[in-house]
């Protein structure tokens, strides 16, 4: 078939065999469409709806597009840019994905395209909805937290008589991917692989298959391009010839973020030529003693002290800056939620494997600080103006934001600056 | 690899969830091995639907309604009732495994609310009297079919009998007269004239889907008749199939012959069961007649027979790719919509779906002939169209009228004395309020639905949109004064929330989330930003999920936000820096109870 035609995207003509896939069509054509479930253009399967364009106007998915005579697509206007970005970070908020801890990073197309996009936190509030990790099957891991129901594995992944494997289960927000034992343990090895190497996330997993890549040497990790946060209208009180006030503190995180903040070197000095620091750990200062310009956060909210000091930093603070993941979606600390309280607080102190023999004390007392039912994100408990995300932010990343901020300037992110897992 | 057929899975599952009133793990076992599936996939085709059960349902299986029609019905009282009477909450099963209460979408008796099913046998106007009254009866071994009601078809309103289309005298088989004299084509031909669109609230036209199928060749091609009422608040397929089934059946017939089809199948849901029968014994009549099999008594003689499916509760499968996969016996999930039904349909044949008015048009039309029946309603919509009215009017129930009459003067005809807000077109439709009461009923200087986030307010949409024609699959719930708008909203965000089908990001978790910002609404902690983000959220929705069921989901609550900005404006806490959400108190008190438990033996 050498049916050629003409179509047109974003204003650029295009000649094309009629009937070929659009996503494959631009992309010989130098356009690109991201695609996170498409793999194949026999088979698309439509589900995550990031490749969304419009064709003549109406909106729909660019892998279920076969190309015709004079079609005019548009791929890249604001508004369906910023529809991926949603996408992505509905994603994101809906699954519980820890990019430090999990196998797939650098390998993960949704964290590429997260990457790709800029995406700095989610528009959206995070679900956490507790999906369990199944260890069951025999050579595999299901893990229902990173699962974004792209529906790869339960089309392509069949026995030899064509039963499905991976199939969806409920509906709704409730919907899984579950294995079925008995069949997992009919593929092959090979075939298991190629389960977890079709997942587009790190859902699915092969025990023992788990290969750890240098840093490097991962799928994405020389891809990438820097990114431009936008600078709003800063509502600073600052006179002229004083120097910018600086506040930090760690919330339930583990300081490795204000560890980065150090990382600097010698450039810190430069710093002070600028700015002081008020409350802070660097300071060792307690309690504020004037009000600052920027408060920086590490960690999210897992106390009652943690929401304290929070709402101090927002009141004291003109601009607070979460920097860090923890701050940002509740991080690691946020696993919990996942966890009743009392199982949390009975594996610390009662039946962990570190705890003492015979150990049968919960403290509790009124000048302890209680812990919240959940770990809450910070934008959770009060507004944030800036996320400065990373595990942890890469030190140039953190103050060129905060310079940025402070100066009202323009400024850009390189992809090795942004990029942290 | 061995192909069964697995047209007939949800029957077979149907057959164990009647009579053991669950599915069991040996049943999937059983199930998954006689299709040869695997037995998750089995569970996920099972978990899809919510009529079957993973676990027992009790004997008497009760599905209350709590559509809101229902809750402003009365359905709180005769919820009680109905826990009072057999013991256990919403939600569970007595422990002798006699009752078990549910709850569930819209049954399509929104003119009798609160109702309820009980094994699938319908029970109207419930009162906790009348509920107590059922429940004695159940447990002195009376069954539901002994007991329950038939469902009144309120026919309130028709035009004068020259200008009705569906509610006058009928006689069976005689529109099967008109095939002697037409060929297929002139069928279509007949059709695409007659301006026919789709009924069941889509609108594509009629004919031009049955041209697009008779010209793919095939061996085999489908008629599938969408009986699948589920948008809340219709019920005027239930009525035609009560009062004319044999129109229906006439119209697939004409349907088949029209296209080419030899097979028609009739996807019923499962809340109309109780049709089921009456339907199946009118089919046989047609079978007797010569008119279902060979059919000989027409100018081409053809092959057409059909039978009924049985939905087992999902909305979503009204979509009619997801109709479709339904009843190919797998999840009901929509298409990718590279091909339509006509191209790629049942089984991977041309399939023409219509809904079960549209079909029932098309013998009238022949009956009443071209010209009679375009003199009536408008240009753009020939003809009369049926609406199903409830909520707080004087005569709900169900309405024939002519395309084109004003909405005015409809909120007249039924009675509603103070109508405030109006949801046409159900919970996928637009909220009206009386900026809109100008407007006529009618598909005429149709707008594209993106619009309306264009608005600035609702001055200007009463301009932009005071010609614009309205047009509703067939539900008008019409709400007063005394009605609170976000309860409304609330109930329509829940119902979306539950009938999601999952397959796609923006619907599935998306709808969640704006459910969560209603929350924040009635809870008082919601900032004007959360408004902005409602609007921006729905927007995204709507332009990236794959069926209509997400690009519908938040147009009443966007519609509403426009025309009610003072309903929301008092629901709004003043912008803070703080996240008026989060309450220390309740995030600290699982904390509080756990640790005066655990610690309360130390001393």
């Amino acid at each position: 078939m050498n049916n050629l035609i003409n179509l047109t995207i974003d204003g650029k003509t295009i000649e094309a065999e009629s009937g070929r896939n659009l996503v494959d069509v631009a992309k010989k054509n130098g356009i690109y469409i991201p695609t996170l479930c498409y793999f194949r253009d026999l088979n698309p399967l439509a589900t995550c709806r990031i490749c969304t364009v419009k064709v003549n106007g109406k909106d729909t998915t660019g892998c279920t597009v076969k190309v015709a005579q004079g079609m005019e697509i548009e791929v890249n206007s604001a508004e369906l840019l910023d529809n991926r970005k949603a996408i992505i970070e509905m994603l994101y908020a809906e699954g519980n994905h820890f990019c430090p801890s999990c196998e797939k990073s650098g390998n993960c197309d949704m964290q590429n395209h997260a990457y790709d996009m800029g995406l700095t936190v989610t528009r959206y509030p995070h679900v956490f909805s507790d999906k369990i990790v199944d260890f069951t099957p025999k050579r595999m891991i299901m893990e229902a937290n990173r699962c974004i129901l792209c529906k790869r594995c339960v089309e392509e992944v069949k026995t030899k008589e064509g039963q499905d494997v991976f199939s969806f289960v409920q509906r709704g927000i409730n919907t899984r991917v579950k294995i079925d034992y008995e069949l997992e343990q009919e593929l092959s090895e090979s075939e298991a692989l190629r389960a977890m190497n079709l997942c587009p996330v790190g859902a699915i997993l092969v025990k023992g298959m788990i290969q750890e890549q240098p840093f490097g040497e991962r799928k994405y990790d020389l891809l990438g391009k820097d990114i431009k946060p936008v600078v709003k209208d800063n509502n600073l009180h600052k006179k002229a010839n004083e120097k910018f006030i600086v506040a930090t503190t760690s919330l339930a995180g583990c300081f490795g973020c204000h560890m980065s903040l150090l990382d600097i070197d010698t450039d810190f000095l430069d710093i002070l030529e600028i700015a002081e620091f008020n409350k802070s750990p660097l300071t060792d200062i307690k309690n504020f003693s004037k009000r600052c310009h920027i408060g920086l956060i590490e960690g999210g909210c897992s106390n009652s002290e943690n929401v304290a000091v929070l709402k101090e930093f927002r009141k004291k603070c003109d601009i607070l800056v979460a920097f860090g993941e923890c701050a940002i979606m509740g991080g690691i600390p946020a696993m919990r939620n996942f966890v009743p309280l009392q199982e949390c607080l009975e594996e610390a102190y009662l039946n962990g494997v570190t705890t003492e023999i015979g150990a049968d004390v919960v403290p509790g007392h009124e000048d302890i600080p209680k812990l919240l039912n959940n770990v809450y994100p910070c934008n959770e408990v009060v507004k944030i103006d800036y996320y400065i995300p990373g595990c942890p932010p890469n030190a140039q990343h953190i103050w060129k934001v905060v310079k940025s901020i402070l100066l009202g300037e323009e400024f850009s992110i390189t992809h090795d600056e942004f990029k942290y897992d | 690899m061995t192909k069964v057929d697995r047209s007939r899975l949800m029957d077979v599952i149907w057959g164990i969830q009647r009579k053991k009133r669950y599915i069991g793990h040996d049943d999937i076992t059983k199930i998954a091995q006689e299709f040869n599936m695997s037995r998750m996939e089995l569970e996920g085709v099972i978990t899809f639907y919510h009529f079957y059960h993973r676990t027992h349902s009790g004997n008497f299986t009760i599905y209350l309604n709590d559509s809101i029609i229902s809750q402003f019905a009365g359905r709180k009282s005769v919820l009680k009732a109905f826990e009072e009477a057999i013991g256990v909450k919403l939600g569970n099963v007595t422990e002798d495994k006699m009752f078990g209460l549910f709850k569930t979408p819209c049954i399509g008796l929104s003119d009798q609310e609160p109702s309820c099913l009980i094994n699938f046998r319908p029970f109207v106007d419930l009162t906790p009297k009348k509920v107590f009254d059922i429940i004695s009866k159940l447990k002195d071994g009376k069954m539901p079919y002994q007991i329950c009601d038939s469902p009144k078809s309120n026919i309130r309103y028709t035009p004068k009998e020259d200008r009705t289309v569906f509610f006058k005298p009928y006689k069976k088989f005689s529109s099967l007269s008109h095939l002697k004299k037409y060929d297929p084509e002139e069928v279509i031909d007949l059709v695409k004239r007659s301006k026919l669109t789709g009924r069941g609230g889509a609108f594509f036209p009629t004919g031009l889907k049955w041209q697009f199928c008779r010209h793919n060749k095939a061996d085999v091609k489908y008629i599938i008749c969408n009986a699948d009422e589920g948008e809340p608040g219709t019920f005027k397929d239930r009525v035609l199939l009560q009062e004319h089934p044999e129109l229906l059946i006439e119209g697939m017939i004409m349907a088949a012959y029209a296209v080419g089809a030899s097979k028609g199948a009739i996807y019923l849901r499962a809340e109309y069961m109780y049709l089921k029968e009456p339907l199946e014994k009118l089919l046989a009549e047609y079978r007797k007649n010569g008119y279902l099999g060979k059919i000989l008594n027409v100018k081409i003689p053809f092959d057409f027979d059909m039978y009924i499916h049985m939905g087992a509760g999902a909305y979503v499968c009204g979509e009619e790719t997801a109709l479709i996969h339904s009843m190919e016996g797998k999840r009901g999930e929509p298409g990718t919509r590279e091909y339509f039904p006509v191209d790629k349909g049942y089984k991977g044949k041309p399939t023409v779906v219509n809904n079960v008015e549209t079909l029932c048009a098309v013998p009238k039309i022949l009956e009443i002939g071209l010209d009679k029946y375009l003199a009536l309603g408008t240009d753009a919509t020939p003809g009369t169209k049926l609406l199903s009215v409830s909520g707080d009017c004087k005569k709900p129930g169900l309405y024939e009228l002519e395309w084109g009459m004003k909405l005015r003067d409809f909120l007249n005809l039924i009675g509603a004395k103070n109508p405030n807000f109006i949801l046409f077109n159900g919970f996928a439709g637009e909220c009206l309020s009386s900026a809109d009461f100008d407007r006529e009923i009618s598909g005429e200087n149709l707008l594209s639905d993106h619009i309306q986030f264009y608005f600035k307010d609702p001055i200007e949409y009463a301009r932009k949109m005071s010609g614009i024609g309205l047009r509703s699959g067939g539900s008008f719930m019409v709400f007063d004064k005394k009605r609170d708008l976000v309860e409304v909203l609330k109930n329509i965000a829940d119902f979306f929330v539950a009938e999601s089908c999952g397959i796609c990001v923006p619907c599935r978790t998306g709808n969640f989330l704006l459910n969560k910002k209603i929350n924040k609404l009635i809870l008082g902690h919601a900032e004007r930003q959360d408004l902005e983000d409602i609007k921006d959220w729905s927007k995204i929705i709507k332009t990236t999920s794959r069926c209509g069921l997400g690009k519908m989901s938040s147009t009443a609550l966007n519609d509403a936000i426009l025309k009610f900005p003072e309903v929301f404006e008092k629901r709004l806490s003043d912008n803070t820096d703080f996240n008026q959400a989060f309450n220390l108190e309740d995030a600290t008190a699982d904390y509080n109870r756990i640790i005066n438990e655990m610690t309360s033996d130390y001393e």
